[in-house]
């Protein structure tokens, strides 16, 4: 997750916004900011931190004597101890599993627990909170979106358990398990083009932690329920165009894309429902219909029946669907 | 002021990590108006550190295994200071515990023929812990989360709470907090509450503990006339990592020494072999050929010391570092790297490979860690009835760490999950049925929900005061170096004294900023409950003159056997609150009936 490559396309996202999100998203200590920084010695650390509240707010710099071995997380804390003692964020288990200090640093989503000030480049270090999320205070967002879309996720159902109970083969729980380490710290939420920067699309779209979450349970060997349905049509996963950001951006290192997204979308994408295909068609009547109304749309006759005619099949059908757009 | 949010439930529970979550699974089962509140966001409780597993006898890998076995390692471990019922209880239910948690949608690592594996851990005779690779905690606060999501349960977060309070009757009918998000007050009325607070780590400066385990519910409970037992029982860890400085006292897992890793000091010298305690010794290898062999073949071979109990670990760990024979920066070397392949380590424990290499830059494959002993579990708490959880004063209900007598003197690793689980389920029976046969709405009286208001409000309303994070810092010194792994009385009388005066520097705190998201004012909000926590931590310390699993003293090397027969029961009179003292008085333990007694003499 550190290439080159990745940290570009992070930045092509800090498209030109409204001046006060400006400030929020940092600048990768790149701006005239930095410039003015007082140089610094050795021992000392500068740190650019995003202060503010839903009103607006800047980026602050303190200076602090540098530690050896410390975390991003550990220097806020030595600020909130000296200068900055109501500066807010969020933490628990300090060590990369709670998932609760998700930041923007230096540009890029991370955990601030995780992330090491001596892998950081020389120079000021930015600090920012999570773009995609309203801000409550200074490095703490409202991430209550992500709360509502689990509440939307149809429940785990098993099949009755046998006499001698369940029996799973490890080789066949593996892809769940891997997707059931996500520590929720929606970092993949915040990077993703769908939503950051597109308050609109968050009706319809629940995101790339959903889309795990989805996966897991349309991968356990266990569960009876079906949501194939469901993720097509309300949680909007035609919209993700697969450019792999929330995979790059994950602190678990989970195959957000590869692993969850495009098998779920092969399961529950036919022809009628191909991302690019639906951009095209929305695009031309976008002065006539919603996005969801074009959803509902190339849906009600682009797929062909599976068990009651209102669910999504496996089988492409293309040519029902070439007719219907 | 008096204009605020309130709300009103039949079961509230108090904290959402694997406790509270399965109590008001439970209560919500039953119909009742249930509601969950928590300090930080829903899913970051601090069940999702813990690692290993959870223990239960289900014989998965050893047939053998069975709830007697497990109920005589239990009471062993915690030197037989437990409450007999609970860990009786928590032996029979545990194995129900976790397959539930499998049909509510965990995905447990598995044996070879389908089912849920289970891995060696410390205390233990068989592999018992169920687990997901080194992340169970999480696995079972996910899956608990989820199933209570799927019910509708509603859950308040980032809500501090502050106090309980009673009716008229002396019943516990309400609890007043604020929203960390805006710094307003809320008042909620229940019939019934349930305390699933956790810990109280954060009081002293090495710990494996977060921000949130400030002690708040076993404060409440005392505030409230509770009483609470064995203060004196903390558990330090023997593996915390102790380098870089940043991350001392982060948590090693004991699964490292589960599958295979061992203990070393500076000479390269497996010194655990040195330190088998007589109780021990019947079932302890005494060659590292034979420790070697037990991994494999657990029926002709006797444990590694290496996966003693916690508490003869991390003694030993602490006096070969007084002995000169530590690690560079004052730990033992914890070695899994030349006994087992990379692949292996890898996969058995992923995130302790991970927290390595990137908070220390140690590749524990080819490295040795370092660690040493860190706070990490307090086996002390409220006093609660082993079937219902009810605490001493009705309306009241505890379950999980903040609760005491299940674990003793010391807790085994992987009972932690399991306890959580049994007695989480129990409390939230026994609040429903509390709460089902309670007759009218519960009320509690405006003039006290004023007076804890103006009283929280205050280090915002002072112009000048001292600041809560230098209070914080003196308050961990003390504990830390004083109240620590090691103590004599002395040093307890000082301890005491010093928090004497830490209690009145508290009356003099100011947070600078206003009331939204204000961490300054969090903590000063914290601290009232940390005092007070810690005040009985070291009353119960001075008060028991021996030494017995997480408490030793340096002064009482030894066990007292008339000791091993009271609790040190805590408990506020009248005044009670912040700051009014606390009397302790060593009341008999439970009689264990002689059939469970026969269980702890077999197979020594």
């Amino acid at each position: 997750m550190h290439d080159d490559t990745e940290h570009d396309d992070t930045e092509q996202q800090e498209e030109p916004v409204a001046a006060e999100e400006v400030d929020r998203a940092g600048d990768d200590g790149l701006g005239a900011a930095a410039d003015d920084a007082a140089p610094t010695s050795d021992g000392d650390v500068t740190m650019r931190v995003w202060r503010g509240d839903p009103g607006g707010g800047e980026f602050v710099e303190y200076q602090l004597p540098n530690q050896e071995g410390e975390v991003v997380l550990d220097v806020i804390h030595r600020l909130q101890a000296s200068d900055a003692p109501d500066l807010a964020c969020r933490w628990n288990c300090k060590a990369g599993k709670c998932g609760s200090c998700s930041a923007e640093i230096n540009g890029r989503p991370r955990l601030m627990c995780m992330t090491r000030m001596d892998e950081l480049p020389a120079g000021p270090v930015t600090v920012a909170p999570m773009r995609t999320f309203p801000i409550i205070r200074d490095l703490v967002t409202d991430v209550s979106f992500n709360f509502e879309v689990a509440k939307t996720v149809p429940a785990f159902s098993p099949m009755p358990e046998p006499a001698d109970g369940y029996r799973m083969q490890q080789i066949d729980i593996e892809r769940g398990q891997e997707f059931r380490k996500c520590i929720e710290c929606f970092l993949c939420q915040d990077v993703c083009h769908v939503i950051r920067d597109h308050e609109e699309n968050k009706a319809h779209y629940a995101g790339p932690r959903f889309f795990i979450r989805f996966a897991e349970l349309e991968m356990h060997p266990l569960d009876t329920n079906d949501r194939r349905e469901l993720v097509r049509k309300r949680a909007g996963l035609g919209f993700c165009n697969i450019t792999k950001c929330c995979t790059e951006v994950c602190p678990e290192h989970i195959k957000i894309t590869d692993n969850a997204i495009i098998p779920m979308k092969e399961r529950v994408v036919d022809a009628s429902y191909d991302p690019l295909g639906w951009l095209g068609r929305t695009i031309m009547r976008r002065s006539k219909r919603s996005p969801e109304e074009a959803v509902a749309i190339a849906r009600s006759g682009g797929s062909a029946p599976h068990e009651a005619s209102d669910e999504p099949s496996d089988e492409p059908s293309g040519e029902a669907a070439s007719a219907e757009a | 002021m008096s204009e605020h949010e309130s709300h009103q439930y039949d079961v509230i529970v108090i904290g959402a990590g694997g406790a509270g979550l399965r109590a008001a699974i439970e209560a919500k089962n039953r119909g009742l108006r249930t509601a969950l509140i928590c300090k930080s966001l829903f899913g970051k409780a601090h069940t999702v550190m813990a690692e290993g597993g959870v223990a239960a006898a289900m014989g998965n890998v050893y047939p053998e295994d069975n709830w007697k076995v497990h109920f005589r390692d239990t009471m062993r471990g915690g030197k037989l200071l437990n409450n007999w019922r609970m860990a009786q209880l928590h032996a029979q239910e545990a194995p129900d515990r976790v397959h539930e948690l499998e049909a509510w949608g965990a995905l447990f690592d598995r044996t070879k023929d389908g089912r849920i594996t289970q891995r060696d851990f410390g205390g233990h005779r068989y592999a018992r812990l169920a687990h997901v690779g080194d992340r169970t905690g999480l696995e079972l606060i996910r899956t608990l989360q989820q199933k209570a999501v799927s019910m509708d349960i509603d859950v308040f977060m980032e809500c501090k709470i502050l106090r309980l309070l009673a009716d008229s009757q002396g019943r516990i009918s309400g609890a007043v907090g604020y929203w960390r998000p805006t710094g307003e007050f809320v008042t909620f009325t229940a019939k019934a509450f349930v305390l699933a607070t956790g810990g109280i780590g954060k009081s002293w400066k090495y710990t494996s503990n977060s921000w949130e385990s400030t002690g708040d519910g076993h404060a409440m409970a005392i505030w409230a006339g509770a009483d609470v037992i064995e203060m004196e029982s903390v558990q330090f860890h023997p593996t915390g990592m102790v380098w870089p400085l940043s991350v001392r006292g982060l948590l090693v897992t004991e699964g490292v020494r589960g599958d295979g890793g061992i203990l070393r000091n500076s000479e390269g010298t497996r010194f655990m072999f040195n330190y088998v305690a007589p109780m021990f010794r019947a079932e302890t290898a005494e060659t590292e050929e034979e420790a070697d062999r037990w991994y494999d073949d657990h029926a002709n071979n006797r444990r590694t010391p290496d996966l003693l109990p916690r508490d003869e670990v991390a003694r030993a760990i602490n006096a070969e570092v007084k002995a000169g024979r530590g690690s560079p920066h004052g730990g033992v070397f914890l070695d899994i790297a030349s006994r087992r392949s990379a692949e292996y380590i890898r996969r058995r424990l992923p995130s302790m490979y991970t927290q390595f290499k990137e908070l220390a830059g140690v590749d524990i494959t080819t490295t040795p860690m370092e660690i040493g002993p860190t706070c990490h579990y307090m086996m002390g708490g409220v006093r609660v009835d082993a079937d219902t959880e009810a605490a001493t004063v009705p309306g009241l209900f505890a379950a999980g760490e903040v609760a005491g007598g299940m674990h003793g003197a010391n807790r085994l690793g992987g009972n932690s999950l399991s306890d959580l689980l049994v007695f989480g389920r129990r409390a939230g029976i026994g609040a429903a049925d509390y709460a089902e046969g309670r007759e009218g709405e519960p009320t509690v009286d405006g003039a006290e929900v004023e007076a804890i208001l103006t009283e929280a409000l205050a280090p915002l309303e002072n112009e000048s005061g001292e600041s809560p994070y230098d209070l914080h810092r003196d308050l961990q010194e003390t504990m830390q170096s004083l109240v620590g792994i090691i103590r004599t009385g002395s040093e307890l009388e000082e301890a005491l004294e010093r928090l004497g005066t830490l209690r009145e520097r508290s009356e003099h705190l100011a947070a600078p900023g206003g009331r939204a998201y204000n961490p300054a004012w969090n903590l000063a909000t914290d601290l009232p409950a940390m005092l007070t926590v810690s005040t009985a931590v070291a009353q119960g310390a001075l008060a028991r003159k021996e030494s017995r699993g997480g408490h030793t003293r340096e002064d009482f090397p030894n066990a007292d056997p008339e000791l091993g027969k009271v609790n040190f029961v805590q408990r506020q009179t009248d005044p009670r609150g912040p700051g009014a003292p606390i009397i302790v008085s060593p009341e008999p333990l439970p009689e264990m009936p002689a059939e469970l007694r026969e269980l702890l003499e077999e197979g020594q």
